[in-house]
């Protein structure tokens, strides 16, 4: 292993490590379930792929070979994070706010958690 | 008949890439295994996929993943700038309603993903007719800025991709 590789892939653990350091954090130091909310879905998703990232390189530069598993984590990342987000954000506010604490839609129906979607749009598939 | 076969060749496709890339090596029979799959379950799952989104833009698609891309980047950098060096009380954290012009739920989700990956911003929920998307902004003063970036960054060219 060559010193250039080594100094790569170290540098991209630690950027990782600093990135995953730093997303714990905020879900001690932020005050709301929202904004804790913001902590893990983004600060985390550079450490993880900063880890991955040099877990390629790893494998490139040592191993000698392409590995795909760690495109497939960032992709299977990307899709999850954001759903779990969303699960964590709709439970929030189902238990714990009421429609006058959020701003108004701006159109005609409220939103989805408090309101059915309008009778017309309910069934254009079949 | 084919789209009877095939209801979701780009599916099929990812699927028969994924799979690739699960076992890591890139052999005959791995690859035909990729494909008996990458056929199998769009044909069995196609009941519960009625819909047969169309990228009408590949190129303006893979453009905006890379933007996407670069902006997790920055988000990253930013939220951890707030987390380190703002007080608590320094964070204002606001509700932020963007009005939808997309149309497609595929095109929302994108957009929905978008939003909770990049800059400070998660999606929350939709109206109930889909019509605005209720942003949470972790900090900001400047409300109607983040709706603009949003509208104009993100919501044009996932218009251009999904018709």
């Amino acid at each position: 292993m060559t010193v250039i590789a080594e100094i790569l892939v170290s540098f991209f653990l630690v950027v990782g490590g600093i990135f995953g350091l730093v997303g714990s954090l905020g879900l001690l130091k932020l005050r709301t379930t929202m904004q804790r909310l913001h902590s893990p879905t983004k600060a985390t998703t550079l450490g993880v792929g900063g880890v991955l990232i040099a877990s390629m390189l790893y494998f490139l530069l040592v191993g000698g070979m392409l590995s795909f598993h760690e495109l497939l984590i960032t992709l299977f990342l990307f899709l999850t994070a954001p759903i779990t987000a969303h699960f964590i954000a709709k439970t929030y506010m189902v238990m714990n706010l009421k429609p006058t604490d959020l701003p108004e839609t701006g159109r005609g129906p409220g939103w989805a958690i408090y309101d059915d979607a309008p009778e017309s749009e309910t069934d254009d598939r079949t | 008949m084919i789209a009877r076969l095939v209801p979701h060749p780009i599916l099929s496709a990812t699927l028969t890439l994924v799979w690739l890339g699960l076992v890591n090596k890139v052999t005959l029979g791995n690859l035909l295994l990729g494909s008996v799959l990458g056929l199998a379950i769009p044909m069995l799952t196609a009941a519960y996929w009625p819909n047969r989104p169309k990228l009408r833009k590949p190129l303006v698609a893979v453009r905006y993943i890379g933007m996407v891309l670069w902006d997790i980047v920055i988000a990253n950098v930013e939220v951890a700038m707030i987390i380190l060096f703002k007080k608590r009380d320094e964070v204002h954290s606001q509700w932020i309603v963007v009005p939808l012009d997309l149309t497609s739920p595929e095109a929302i989700t994108w957009l929905a993903g978008t939003i909770t990956l990049t800059p400070g911003t998660v999606s929350a929920t939709l109206s109930a007719d889909a019509s605005s998307i209720l942003v949470h902004c972790l900090h900001t003063d400047d409300p109607g800025g983040v709706r603009d970036t949003i509208k104009a960054r993100y919501e044009a060219p996932l218009k251009e991709i999904f018709p």
